[in-house]
């Protein structure tokens, strides 16, 4: 087990390394030279002297190698270099805007484990009932409803007409605000959870020592509860896992739409300020967040199923 | 008895996916002969945010603009970004996973080390890194949507050509005398199609709910473009006049991208039996 955690630690390093060079290409060799115009170059016409000025500054006379080689002794360090526009630390910037994102992720998380594992459950137990139907009708659109506008929705029945909650913002950090984000964010991924939870309950009701259960007299109940259910956590866990990285991608949008202040907000503001040191702090963060993420549900899961050998 | 329930259910899935797809096909065709106005030089400040009505079957926008013609026309951007940014995805992924399973070793090794990258990073996110890049537009949501999402295409291939590989066709291919590139293309491809399908189907759904995102943030389709995501990008501002305006682009992009997904399954179940048995 410690060796297997040794090595997937180690894989952990070149996973990163690739991510930060196709991320510095991208935002740094792209045509356009968004560090360029991030300097103001455009703005000020092509007043030459200044945009040499601005240049040094940034350390954009450099060749790329060296500027890359910097870059990622910089990041080694946890220094993500300073914003464009403000001045101002970007690891801080970044940082101030984690707990809000997460706070976020994971109340979507608790609301997608909470209602679609059960929901997924009962439908495999119920195959073929009209809650079985009810509920994978659900998952479909679940899936394929725009998250944007699954918020906007919530927001006009029930923020503008009940007036039960507020529309927008983050408030003191209370629940209230906290309600219709997450169950936007959430939404999908119950679908997702539930329409997993049905596949493997299904699949693991066919099992041998389901039948085994059944052949030596067990209640239904004890079955369900000790056989299938549990069986059945190991692969919906793993996959909510994987959910959970991907959801903190997804963030992005709710955050923008609810005015919500975390990292994604702040990764499209600076997109139309083309605050470049800005944009790959967020992006990079968001990134770090989904990978150390898969690296802890690998872990776990290596630990939950015994029958995993590494 | 179980089983052909399940295949009928399959079918079903087919049959509403592929009506609802070729119905948004038709309406984005015909978009000058349905839009009963005109969706961008309409604008009449003293028809400002009307409510439905028979004159305005969706209501009208803040600046006038008959909302059913805009989403009407919006049905020709989802669908050929859809369409063309999953094109170059299948494209891509097919060629690469195609080479990587037949040809293996490094290349192989380095195929799948990139596809590995390039899933550990949130889609959205690497568009929205692109796009901060290029700015916003319709063409940059092109090149943001087209080679970020090729993974999956990419590890499908690879997997089909890995299976199809040491089968018999192949060998009495080789038998023949056919060289490597004419296996591929001739031989294995047209074999392992299903699958590829199945996925692009799935991608262009995706490429779609990505671009109403992208749009939705203003990184998209400029105004007056008609765009669904864009006519949403000012919803919230107007939630309290004029409802209207968040619920029909809305349900254009919802309807669209759950025809495409059910098509995506259907095809699924029914061309490939076997992983329908395992799965359920």
């Amino acid at each position: 087990m410690v060796a297997f955690a040794f090595r997937r630690l180690l894989q952990f390093i070149p996973t990163v390394l690739a991510i930060s060079l196709i991320m510095f290409v991208l935002l740094n060799v792209l045509p356009g030279n968004a560090a360029l115009m991030a300097a103001g170059a455009q703005d000020r016409g092509m007043d030459a002297k200044y945009v040499e000025q601005m240049l040094k500054r940034w350390d954009l006379d450099k060749p790329l190698y060296i500027r890359y080689l910097n870059f990622i002794e910089n990041l080694a360090r946890g220094n993500l270099g300073r914003s464009f526009l403000r001045g101002e630390n970007v690891g801080a910037l970044v940082l101030a805007r984690l707990w809000p994102t997460l706070r976020l992720a994971l109340a979507a998380m608790l609301i997608a484990v909470g209602l679609g594992i059960p929901l997924g459950f009962l439908s495999a137990l119920r195959q073929g009932s009209w809650l079985d139907a009810l509920s994978m009708i659900g998952a479909v659109s679940g899936v394929s409803v725009p998250q944007f506008w699954l918020g906007l929705l919530l927001m006009f029945f029930v923020s503008v007409r009940l007036e039960l909650l507020p529309t927008s913002g983050y408030g003191e950090g209370g629940l209230a605000h906290l309600v219709l984000p997450a169950l936007t964010l959430g939404a999908g991924y119950t679908a997702l959870l539930a329409r997993t939870t049905r596949a493997a309950v299904l699949e693991i009701l066919k099992a041998d020592y389901v039948r085994t259960a059944e052949a030596k007299g067990l209640p239904r109940l004890t079955i369900n509860a000790k056989h299938v259910f549990r069986n059945a956590l190991i692969l919906v866990l793993t996959t909510a896992g994987l959910q959970f990285g991907s959801m903190i991608g997804q963030t992005v949008i709710v955050e923008k739409l609810f005015s919500w202040p975390g990292i994604g907000s702040l990764l499209v503001d600076t997109i139309f300020q083309r605050d470049i040191p800005v944009v790959q702090g967020c992006v990079l963060l968001i990134i770090l967040i989904f990978l150390v993420v898969n690296l802890a549900v690998d872990l776990l899961y290596a630990l939950i199923d015994p029958r995993i050998e590494y | 008895m179980n089983e052909t329930l399940r295949h009928i259910r399959s079918c079903k899935n087919l049959l509403i996916g592929g009506i609802i797809t070729l119905v948004i096909m038709g309406v984005a065709v015909l978009a000058p002969f349905l839009a009963p106005y005109d969706p961008i030089n309409q604008a009449d400040l003293l028809r400002s945010e009307e409510p439905p009505s028979y004159t305005f079957l969706f209501g009208t926008d803040i600046q006038g603009r008959d909302i059913l013609s805009r989403v009407i026309y919006g049905a020709r951007i989802s669908l050929s970004i859809g369409l063309i940014a999953q094109c170059m995805n299948s494209l891509i992924g097919v060629l690469l996973g195609l080479t990587a399973g037949f040809l293996g070793r490094w290349w192989d090794d380095l195929i799948m080390g990139l596809t590995n990258v390039m899933l550990s990073i949130p889609a959205l996110v690497l568009a929205l890194a692109i796009m901060a890049v290029l700015g916003p537009g319709l063409f940059n949501v092109f090149l943001a949507l087209g080679f970020t999402n090729w993974s999956f295409s990419c590890r499908i291939t690879r997997s089909q050509v890995l299976a199809a590989r040491s089968l018999d066709y192949v060998t009495a291919a080789r038998a023949i005398g056919y060289g490597r590139v004419r296996i591929m293309l001739t031989q294995i491809l047209p074999n392992i199609m299903g699958p590829i399908l199945v996925v692009a189907t799935l991608g262009v759904a995706y490429a779609i709910l990505m671009e109403a995102s992208l749009s939705f943030l203003g990184l998209g389709a400029q105004p007056p473009t008609p765009s669904w995501g864009g006519m949403l990008s000012t919803a919230r501002e107007q939630l309290f006049t004029a409802p209207w305006i968040s619920i029909f682009p809305g349900l254009a992009i919802f309807v669209t991208v759950l025809g495409l997904n059910l098509l995506g399954d259907g095809l699924r179940d029914v061309l490939d039996p076997h992983t329908t048995r395992r799965r359920r």
